[in-house]
C-alpha cells in the first residue's frame, strides 16, 4: 500500500486516490499558432523516467482535490506531495 | 559442430551417460568489435528477432545485448496466453500470422514449448456486451479467424463451475470464444529461440547493460556497453518496459509510459478449467497450467512504475473478480504473485518501424499482449531490419501514426494508458 500525504486532508492510503499522470505536461496555449508536433508532444509524448516523477493524483474518494505526487518510479518512495496550484 | 538435435533418442542415449553429456544449449560469448545487426533486449522478441534474422534473411553476424539474462524479463513473467481474437485489420492479420508460427512452432525450433491450442472464452455480462462481441466475432471471422458467440447455456457447458447463480452482480450473458487461442510454456520459447539463434552464429551476451549509442550525421554507429563498445550499422530495440530509458539516451521521446503488471499463481489442484477465461465486467484473465496451479492477472498497478513487484490493493481488486467469476478461487491458498513491467503505448497497439535515426529500429508498445505476439513480432521486426522497412504485416504499427492520426486503439481507451 502506497500512503499519500494529501496537501488538504493528511496522510491516506493509496485505495482513496486516482491517478492523473505526468504533471509536467503542458496544454498549448489557445489564440496561438500551435503545431502538430506541439499537439503531439501534449497528448501522446511521455518521458515516462525511472526515478522522480512528478505526477498527477486526484483525491477521488476524500476532498475530490487535484493534488501533485512527486514520487519515485522504482522505489515507489513519495517525497513531497503539493497542491495543485503550487509551484514545484 | 552441428547442433544436437533433441529428440527421443538423444535423450535414451544421454539417459545411459548419466545425461553428462549434453551440449550447453547457448554459448557465452564475449562481444565481438562489429556485428551487422545488434538486438538490444534479449526477451522474447529480441531472441525470435534474431532467430528470423538468421533463419529468414541470412544475417547471421548477429548479436544479442542482454542486460541481466535470456528470458527474465516479460517472457518469464506473463500468464503465457496466445491469441488473435483482434478486431481491427492490424491486429488481426498480424495476430493470426503469428498463430501460425506459434503452430509450428516446437516443430520449427525442436524445442517441446507445449503450445497447447484450449480455446479462449471471454466473457459477456450484458446485452450491449454480447452485440459488442458479436461486431468483433465477425470483424475476426472475415479476417479468417476462428470465433464463436456463446450464450449462456453454451458457456455453462464448457465452464460449469463459473457463477451461473441468479442474484449475482455480474450475470454470464454469454462469451466470445476463439477456439484456437490457448498456452505455451513461455520460458520454453525463449529458450528455444535461443538456442536455434545460437546455433546459426547469433552471440547471445548476457550481463551486459546498454549505457549509450553512438550516433553522428543522424545514422547509428553503434552502442556503448558495460563491456566496451560494440559497433553495427544496423541496431533494434526490443526492450518493453526499458525503452523509455533507453529512448532517453538517444534523445527521443516516445508515446509510451511503463506500468507495471501483476501475476499470480494458486496452489495446484486437480484439473479443473480446460479453456483461458476472461472476466467481462473488469479485467481479470484465468488459466490452468498443466502442474495444476490457477495462473490469474489483471489490471495493471496504476501508475508509472519501473518496481518489477507489485502492490497488494492491485492484487485484491484482480482477486475480487475472479472470486466474482470462479467463487472456487478463494478457497485456494495463493503460491506466488510477481510482477513485470509493460511498455503502454497510447493507443493500446504496438510499434514495430524504423526511426529518424538511419539505423535504428524500435520494437516496443506491447502492453498486456507482448506473450502472444513473440513469433510474429521477431518475424516482422527481422523483415523491417533487413529490408530498412516494414512488411505489410506491421505497416500499421508505425511510430508517426499518433501525429497523423492513424491510431489503433482496438478498446477506444484512449490515451489513459493505466486505465485498462
Amino acid at each position: 500500500m502506497l500512503y499519500i500525504l494529501c496537501p488538504h486532508c493528511g496522510l491516506r492510503p493509496q485505495t482513496e486516490f486516482s491517478y492523473g499522470g505526468d504533471a509536467t505536461v503542458k496544454r498549448p496555449e489557445l489564440n496561438k499558432e500551435i503545431s502538430d508536433q506541439d499537439w503531439d508532444n501534449f497528448v501522446y509524448l511521455r518521458k515516462s523516467p525511472r526515478g522522480k516523477h512528478l505526477e498527477l493524483w486526484q483525491h477521488i474518494s476524500g476532498c475530490r482535490q487535484w493534488i501533485k505526487v512527486e514520487r519515485d518510479t522504482l522505489t515507489h518512495e513519495i517525497f513531497t506531495t503539493y497542491k495543485a496550484s503550487e509551484n514545484t | 559442430m552441428a547442433m544436437q538435435k533433441y529428440s527421443v533418442f538423444s535423450l535414451i542415449k544421454n539417459a545411459f551417460k548419466g545425461h553428462k553429456d549434453w551440449e550447453v544449449a547457448w554459448k557465452d560469448p564475449t562481444p565481438k568489435a562489429e556485428y551487422d545487426v545488434i538486438i538490444i533486449g534479449g526477451g522474447g522478441h529480441g531472441l525470435a528477432t534474431a532467430y528470423y534474422l538468421a533463419k529468414e534473411h541470412n544475417i547471421t553476424k548477429v548479436a544479442i545485448i542482454e542486460k541481466g539474462w535470456i528470458g527474465g524479463g516479460n517472457v518469464g513473467r506473463n500468464t503465457t496466453i496466445i491469441r488473435s481474437n483482434y478486431m481491427h485489420d492490424e491486429n488481426g492479420l498480424f495476430s493470426e500470422f503469428g498463430m501460425e508460427l506459434w503452430r509450428n512452432m516446437s516443430l520449427d525450433l525442436n524445442f517441446n514449448v507445449m503450445f497447447s491450442p484450449r480455446g479462449i472464452i471471454n466473457l459477456a455480462h450484458s446485452d450491449a456486451q454480447m452485440n459488442a462481441y458479436s461486431r468483433r466475432g465477425n470483424s475476426m471471422r472475415l479476417n479468417g479467424i476462428d470465433a464463436v458467440l456463446l450464450n449462456r447455456e453454451e458457456v455453462k457447458k464448457i465452464i460449469p463451475m463459473a457463477d451461473f447463480s441468479e442474484n449475482v452482480r455480474f450475470p454470464i450473458f454469454g462469451g466470445l470464444m476463439q477456439p484456437s487461442a490457448g498456452t505455451a510454456r513461455h520460458d520454453a520459447v525463449a529458450w528455444g529461440y535461443a538456442r536455434q539463434a545460437d546455433s546459426m552464429g547469433v552471440d547471445i551476451i548476457q550481463n551486459c547493460e546498454v549505457t549509450g549509442f553512438n550516433v553522428a550525421n543522424g545514422k547509428i554507429l553503434g552502442i556503448r556497453t558495460s563491456k566496451g563498445e560494440i559497433k553495427a550499422k544496423k541496431i533494434g530495440l526490443c526492450v518493453a518496459g526499458s525503452t523509455n530509458i533507453l529512448a532517453e539516451k538517444l534523445n527521443m521521446t516516445l508515446p509510451i509510459e511503463t506500468h507495471l503488471l501483476q501475476a499470480c499463481v494458486s496452489e495446484p489442484i486437480k484439473p479443473i478449467l480446460d479453456n483461458v477465461v476472461t472476466f467481462g465486467a473488469g479485467h481479470f484473465y484465468c488459466s490452468q497450467s498443466d502442474k495444476g496451479e490457477m495462473v490469474m492477472g489483471g489490471d495493471l498497478d496504476g501508475y508509472n512504475s519501473y518496481a518489477q513487484r507489485g502492490n497488494l490493493p492491485t492484487l485484491q481488486h484482480v482477486l475480487t473478480e475472479g472470486i466474482a467469476m470462479f467463487p472456487f478461487l478463494s478457497k485456494l491458498k495463493m503460491l506466488r504473485t510477481w510482477g513485470g513491467i509493460m511498455d503502454m503505448s497510447m493507443d493500446g497497439s504496438p510499434i514495430i518501424d524504423k526511426t529518424h535515426i538511419e539505423g535504428l529500429y524500435l520494437n516496443c508498445g506491447w502492453c498486456y499482449g507482448g506473450f502472444k505476439a513473440t513469433p510474429a513480432s521477431g518475424w516482422t521486426f527481422a523483415h523491417t531490419i533487413a529490408q530498412d522497412k516494414p512488411h505489410k504485416l506491421n505497416e500499421g504499427y508505425s511510430l508517426n501514426r499518433f501525429s497523423t492520426g492513424h491510431l489503433i486503439d482496438e478498446k477506444g481507451l484512449g490515451t489513459k494508458t493505466w486505465i485498462s
